[in-house]
């Protein structure tokens, strides 16, 4: 169990005070100064040493990325950009952080910022959180007012200015090179890689695109060492993470822990336990919408870490844990999802925009019972076809769940099939 | 054909908003535009409006107006004075999102997409809006409306008839995305206001 004095998110829930003076009793911009007069290579080397890995879901390691940054820029701009376009159905933590520890926010930026030699930050905020990046300009004002950031930013010689920049309602804009399209003023389309961002990013400079938890949780790391982190949680799925639970269980609930723990253990003792009793669980989708679902046999015993849920063919993901007990209609749960790609391809692919469609269509087809057992194996072929065939990876995320629910749950959309087909003998083909 | 003319006060914060980004970049700032210009028109962007913002930012009038129709937050016609956004997604229906929808379709007598004939309530389904440990959720323009149950949905949707602001944000008096009951002692939660969560 995280012990309270290892926790890097000490208002998660707001019962503190967000502003400036509430943040520094908590140690927040406590030695900002000297972190960043220990020198950029110092940080990106204790942050690779730290083995944190990014919290947006793909889980790459954070000190590698921003080391892809140029070392000289000979002149030119380079831009760090936040990642708050929280939208991965399940995920409610960076909203958290925006509204009740916006300072950890912007000292994280301020750090990781100097770090990868940029001046100027944008945090792109998703459209509908409108009181949250209020309270986070908020914060930022307070920064400015305080010297904490902009010119000689802590008085250490390094200017630093930063925006809020809110988003319209995209989930695409999650995608980090659709995120730039999108603050460049365009539509969010996803941006062909190579080149990466850290060679040609926003307005063509180098940029890193990093999500709120990582920045965030940055300055504690450097303030209490990289051993520190790497001694939390498992080896290479280090440190503490926010975990949303969500669902059916007893007490949904935002919850930091450690990287690592059991899965039964995180529902049980901090949401209360699954609706009705551990046995009375279903399957979990462990790591937001995108990664597939685990049934209960997996769930008793997996660990909550990107390695551990990767050997069991799911993900960490955003760490979004949506549980859903013996009263689901699982069929319907990923119809749901499937209609939600659907909704938010941006439609630049055709496998992507034609596929998620065509998979939403014949999932609410599967929900009712009203197709031929042979559409299972023609759906699964479909949705590898649409897997990996996309520029980015919201083909592959509308893909999985449905891979999903077929590896684990076939036998139930069988039976469902074979019940409508007694009741509707006429409509069956073949 | 629709007039549209940013007041001076909007046009003095276009002028900060593109400040933000370097020069010659103004394009970026289209989304926080086109939102105030949605603002001042009550909700909705006419072409006029769309043409108005690419004439300010100097972008061809084409691409404001893909811009408009790509992102969800953005209407093309007119809304009701409060703006139903029911969440859809699969967290919040696991937790009786459908019930919801209902709710609003029985008591305002519109299906989604619709307005009610006074202008009040537009009814829309939307997908996730980022709060799943607060499920099932409603945002009503700015504001987001958690833990909610058709009972508690009932009530706002009166008081936003009787003028009223109703109060956001969790409906069962939790705290934040709290664990339900992590900072409430027996007698607050017998049911007394939220101020009183703050204080404990």
């Amino acid at each position: 169990m995280l012990h309270q004095q290892d926790k890097v998110f000490k208002n998660l829930y707001g019962l503190l005070d967000w502003r400036l003076e509430g943040a520094r009793k908590r140690g927040i911009w406590d030695n900002t100064k000297e972190l960043l007069s220990k020198g950029r290579d110092w940080i990106i080397d204790e942050i690779k040493k730290s083995d944190l890995r990014g919290r947006g879901g793909a889980g790459f390691s954070t000190g590698m990325k921003w080391s892809f940054m140029p070392k000289d820029l000979q002149g030119k701009s380079a831009y760090l950009v936040v990642n708050a376009d929280e939208s991965e159905p399940g995920t409610c933590k960076d909203r958290e952080i925006l509204r009740f520890d916006p300072h950890l926010l912007v000292e994280g930026c301020l750090i990781a910022a100097f770090a990868i030699g940029a001046q100027t930050g944008y945090i792109y905020v998703r459209g509908e959180f409108y009181h949250e990046a209020q309270r986070l300009q908020q914060a930022i004002d307070e920064a400015y007012a305080a010297g904490l950031i902009g010119k000689n930013a802590c008085s250490s010689g390094f200017d630093f200015n930063l925006y809020v920049h809110r988003g319209a309602g995209a989930y695409i804009c999650g995608e980090e090179t659709a995120l730039l399209e999108s603050l460049e003023g365009k539509k969010g389309m996803p941006r062909l890689k190579p080149p990466f961002p850290a060679a040609m990013g926003l307005y063509g400079a180098p940029t890193t695109i990093n999500n709120v938890e990582t920045v965030a949780v940055t300055p504690t790391i450097l303030r209490r060492g990289a051993a520190w982190w790497s001694g939390l949680g498992r080896p290479k799925n280090t440190g503490t993470k926010i975990f949303s639970i969500s669902g059916h269980v007893n007490k949904p609930c935002n919850v930091e822990e450690q990287m690592g723990i059991p899965l039964r253990e995180l529902i049980e003792r901090y949401a209360g336990g699954v609706r009705g009793g551990w046995d009375n669980l279903l399957a979990v989708i462990p790591g937001g919408s995108s990664v597939p679902m685990i049934p209960k046999s997996i769930c008793d015993t997996v660990l909550m870490d990107f390695d551990s849920l990767r050997e069991v063919k799911s993900g960490l993901g955003t760490a979004a844990v949506i549980v859903m007990d013996k009263s689901t209609d699982l069929i319907a749960a990923i119809a749901r999802l499937s209609h939600f790609y659907m909704h938010e391809s941006c439609g630049q692919c055709t496998p992507c925009r034609e596929g998620t469609g065509w998979m939403w269509r014949v999932m609410e087809r599967l929900t009712i019972g009203n197709a031929d057992i042979r559409e299972i194996d023609m759906l699964l072929d479909v949705s590898r076809q649409v897997e990996g065939h996309t520029i980015c990876a919201l083909g592959d995320a509308a893909a999985w769940p449905i891979q999903g629910l077929i590896r684990h749950f076939r036998p139930e959309i069988e039976q469902r099939i074979a019940n409508h087909r007694i009741k509707h003998p006429a409509v069956a083909v073949n | 054909m629709e007039q549209f003319e940013f007041t001076p006060a909007n046009l003095k914060t276009i002028g900060e908003i593109i400040k933000k980004y370097p020069a010659g970049r103004q394009a970026s700032a289209v989304l926080p535009v086109l939102d105030l210009a949605q603002r001042q028109a009550g909700g909705w962007l006419s072409s006029a409006a769309i043409e108005q913002v690419a004439q300010i930012l100097q972008m061809p009038p084409i691409r404001v107006y893909e811009v408009a129709s790509f992102y969800s937050m953005f209407n093309l016609k007119p809304v009701g004075r409060n703006h139903i956004q029911v969440c859809r997604t699969t967290p919040c229906w696991l937790r009786g999102a459908d019930r919801l929808t209902e709710l609003c379709k029985t008591k305002l007598g519109i299906n989604k997409g619709q307005t009610t004939p006074d202008q009040q309530f537009t009814l829309s389904e939307v997908e996730c809006l980022g709060a799943c440990c607060n499920a099932p959720i409603v945002q009503i323009n700015d504001d987001v409306y958690e833990d909610l149950t058709p009972d508690s949905l009932s009530k706002i949707l009166d008081e936003l008839k009787a003028g009223k602001q109703p109060m956001t944000g969790s409906q069962t008096n939790r705290q934040g995305s709290a664990p339900e009951g992590m900072f409430i002692s027996d007698d607050q939660q017998a049911g007394s206001s939220k101020q009183n969560q703050q204080k404990t």
